[in-house]
């Protein structure tokens, strides 16, 4: 019933939707407002980069204390709070695509894949990308570095310093900053190809004086040390531009709210498809390639993915659950579609909700208890099980985005393409 | 890094109203057509590094999933055979990268090499007289040893081909208004042939990698509209004579128009990509098969492990095909309207845009709906030109003579340096900046050349701030 009355005008739907609310209190949720369901958007946006923040924060502590005590348990340490950091921040991905002011910090934050040999020592059989002049620059080993015709002082690691680094010599695979920087710090090059096994890198790398392997501790440590706080302030910098009440980005969404509708949808579409089906799975499969696995180094590629697809979720259903384990939940996209056409809400929760089986089947078999594959081994060339696995996930994401495109068009966003 | 001075010149602006009034390009009446889109409605507002690595803003999001495909096999390293990275196997074992991008940077322009430096962007094609243009359906006449192209890079155990390395020789010049400007005219050496001697009446073709953008809007302009506009014998007299080159469809196995490649060489987007796998990463494809020299000393190479057969599956190469049909066009961007008012005027005034000719409406594209009927601004006419003396490289390709060059599009060709801040421009990246390539320009183009030079440096500026942007 509700169905057939609102499909009339989007000015009498109000009327009507309150109407429906006090006729039939215990059965439907209030309605949202569109304006209500984008100022949700933006806290969930602030409440995940605050999460991310926190998280961050909470990563810089450890590797302080790995960087002070250099031990297995500090090292372990420092490891556990990247891998707890990375699950907001993943979960924040679904803002980047849709909105560029975040998608500006994200080649500073999160770039890969890197050319590790431009940050530390690597494997003598270590080859970089074909032309690019710093692929094994080496800037923990080179206080001074000669590029061309360009001296580079190295000699202070600074944040700024640093993130000058990234895109040396114009090519994108220098990536000095970041999640991955930190990772290949923490964990070193995963040399297992598609076998069993990540990055193995020794304590002893940051060990003072003789106990110091692999030379140049101090500078190593003085790269993590300036790595962690620019990841810190940048995240910093996002959160800022969600704060609500501030003459921020945020702010600026509610002017148009259509508009913002098309970049929540747009930042769905596109990390669903492109992205995450597209770019970090069916390439990584159909390329065989390991160099495609996003948390390469430390072998969390399969978590990624998960909360990346979480992240898609959290928008439709105005949903997330906090680090500390408390749920945010306010007016969501789906209150929005449900209104306008409960079949289509239907549809695309039984859409996200087979993704998410799917993306879970590939963290299941990462972690199984007997026989664990990571996500590297599953898109190895013979492995068909592995490869089964990963389709299924893409056939979801797809199948999701052929539901989301429906929904777009409902809510009157004709392509998912591009925004405004 | 090398930069010209120009001295402060007079004004001159009082001649711009009149070249305005007369001026003004066609472009701004045609119906839906909007040339703030050069590419139609595939355009895009992206204009960083990133600008040339973009889909066609209206395809289909569930396409994304192909173009993805697609572009991670024109990124990724290709690897020796054999590999534990099947798809990727079959790198050489003769080339001159390991991917497309090595020279494609971002779907760009490739790098002009430094002096002395090993070229990556740059190929150099060989050929000997004398040339037979429907004596095969190569279209060039093959050095003997070393076939179609020269490879400097190799997988371990083979030799390279050669060391090839480019110099340059500074040409100054002065305009009219005692701007000086200095050209560079780059210079082959090549060294430590690996399998005997070169024939001696070799010839060399420098050639860049071009930028990929809007290419499946080219293969789609309707072909009778490049026959209206060839003037092969310059009936109207205007010293400008364009013409098709006729070369083989490998396909079709008939001879038709050529669109690609820096002489308009190869007919398809299929074709250009299928000899580019094969002669610059020795990757063997369905319709092109890597070669080794004809020599004995080649033994290595012939004996060398494929990576399957063919090493480029007929799939693979169709996602590559798709990926390089729909990079997108990025948007004009705006500039002060005075500024490309006056610019658009000595476009025309100076007859640019009788070959680069800016607007084309692109035909039926069956599979791929959203490039049909578009109308695009691409700035080309397709057609080959004599370029004169100081461009040629005697090395004809089926109907393209020595000195004869097709124009190449100029949509998006002021990104080219924000894509790669080390792109060349014209065939060979001799040209630092658009201002070199222009006074580069001879032969059908020596007026253009000409009046280019008589002008103030205001309006040099403006032409080129109107050709940045287009």
């Amino acid at each position: 019933m509700l169905q057939r009355i609102f499909t009339v005008s989007k000015g009498f739907l109000l009327v009507c939707a309150l109407v429906g609310f006090e006729a039939q209190a215990t059965e439907i949720k209030p309605l949202a407002d569109i304006k209500d369901v984008v100022d949700h958007y933006g806290e969930l946006a602030y409440t995940i980069f605050s999460d991310a923040k926190s998280s961050a924060e909470a990563l810089q502590v450890k590797t302080d204390a790995l960087i002070k005590t250099p031990n297995e348990a500090t090292l372990n340490a420092a490891r556990q709070a990247w891998l707890t950091a990375r699950i907001p921040y993943l979960q924040s991905e679904v803002f980047r695509f849709g909105n560029s002011v975040v998608d500006d910090l994200e080649g500073q934050l999160n770039a890969w894949p890197l050319d590790e040999g431009l940050i530390d020592y690597v494997a003598a059989n270590y080859s970089g990308e074909m032309g690019n002049p710093a692929a094994k620059a080496n800037i923990i080993a080179s206080p001074k570095l000669t590029l061309g015709s360009t001296q580079l002082d190295l000699s202070q690691l600074t944040p700024a310093k640093l993130a000058e680094l990234n895109t040396l010599g114009g090519s994108e695979a220098n990536v000095a900053t970041g999640y991955h920087a930190i990772e290949f710090l923490l964990w070193g090059q995963d040399l297992n190809g598609h076998k069993p096994g990540a990055g193995n890198r020794p304590f002893s790398d940051y060990a003072q004086g003789k106990a110091c392997s692999h030379e140049n501790c101090e500078r190593r440590a003085a790269y993590l040390k300036a790595a962690v706080a620019l990841l810190v302030s940048d995240l910093a910098k996002l959160q800022q531009h969600w704060a609500p009440n501030q003459k921020n980005y945020r702010a600026t969404l509610s002017v148009n709210p259509q508009d913002a509708l098309t970049k929540m949808l747009v930042g769905m579409g596109s990390l669903s498809l492109g992205e995450l089906a597209g770019e970090r799975m069916k390439v990584a499969l159909e390329a065989n390639s390991t160099e495609d696995e996003q948390d390469c180094f430390s072998d969390n590629t399969h978590n990624s993915h998960f909360y990346d697809g979480k992240g898609i979720n959290n928008i439709y259903y105005g949903r997330y659950q906090r680090l500390d384990g408390t749920t945010l939940s306010g007016p969501a996209l789906s209150d929005w579609v449900n209104v306008k056409n409960p079949a289509q809400d239907a549809a695309m929760k039984q859409a996200l909700s087979k993704t998410e089986v799917a993306l879970k089947a590939i963290v299941d078999k990462a972690e199984d208890a007997k026989t664990p594959e990571k996500f590297d081994q599953l898109i190895a060339p013979n492995n068909a099980a592995g490869k089964a696995l990963v389709n299924a996930a893409i056939q979801a994401l797809v199948a999701q985005t052929k539901e989301l495109e429906k929904v777009a068009k409902i809510l009157g966003v004709d392509h998912l393409n591009s925004t405004p | 890094m090398w930069r010209h001075t120009r001295p402060v010149a007079a004004a001159g602006i009082k001649t711009l109203s009149a070249i305005l009034a007369l001026g003004m390009l066609s472009i701004s009446a045609v119906g839906l057509a909007n040339p703030l889109l050069p590419g139609g409605l595939t355009s895009v507002s992206t204009f960083e590094q990133n600008a040339y690595s973009q889909p066609a803003a209206n395809m289909p999001l569930q396409r994304r999933l192909d173009f993805s495909v697609g572009q991670t096999f024109f990124r990724n390293p290709w690897v020796p055979a054999p590999s534990s990275t099947d798809a990727r196997d079959g790198l050489g074992p003769l080339f001159n990268a390991n991917s497309c991008q090595s020279c494609h940077v971002k779907n760009g322009r490739g790098k002009a090499p430094l002096p002395n430096e090993n070229l990556l962007g740059l190929i150099i094609r060989i050929s000997v007289p004398p040339h037979k243009p429907m004596a095969n359906h190569l279209g060039v006449q093959p050095e003997p040893t070393y076939g179609n192209q020269l490879h400097d890079r190799s997988i371990a155990g083979v030799p390279p081909e050669a060391r090839l390395h480019i110099n340059y020789v500074e040409v100054p010049i002065t305009l009219a208004d005692g701007s000086q400007v200095s050209l560079r005219k780059p210079q082959l050496q090549v060294s430590d042939l690996a399998y005997g001697p070169l024939a001696e009446n070799t010839q060399f073709s420098l050639r860049l990698a071009p930028s990929m953008i809007g290419l499946g809007l080219l293969a789609a302009i309707d072909e009778n509209a490049l026959i209206q506009l060839e003037d092969p014998s310059d009936k109207n007299r205007d010293g400008i004579s364009g013409r098709r080159n006729r070369v083989w469809d490998k396909t079709l196995k008939r001879y038709t128009t050529g669109r690609f490649g820096w002489k308009a060489g190869q007919p398809s987007l299929a074709q250009q990509n299928a000899l580019a796998f094969a002669e610059d990463l020795g990757i063997s494809n369905p319709l092109v098969t890597a070669s080794c020299p004809n020599s004995e000393l080649a033994n290595a190479c012939r004996e060398a492990i494929s990576g399957g057969e063919p090493e480029l599956a007929a799939n693979l190469a169709h996602q590559v095909e798709f990926f390089t049909a729909n990079l997108a066009v990025p948007k004009t961007r705006p500039i002060p309207v005075t500024v490309k008012d006056a610019g658009a005027a000595l476009f025309t005034q100076l007859k640019c845009a009788a070959c680069h000719v800016p607007r084309h409406i692109t035909g039926t594209v069956q599979n791929m709906p959203w490039l049909t009927g578009q109308t695009i601004y691409p700035y080309t006419d397709l057609l080959l030109h004599d370029m004169g003396e100081g461009l040629a490289d005697n090395h004809s390709e089926f109907g393209a003579s020595g000195a004869e060059w097709r124009t190449p599009p100029l949509w998006g060709i002021g990104l080219a340096q924000a894509v790669n801040p080390a792109a060349g421009f014209l065939h060979d990246g001799r040209a630092r900046s658009l201002e070199e390539a222009i006074l580069w320009h001879d032969g059908e183009a020596a007026a253009s050349r000409a009046a280019y030079s008589q002008l103030n440096t205001q309006q040099r500026s403006q032409l080129l701030s109107f050709v940045e942007h287009l």
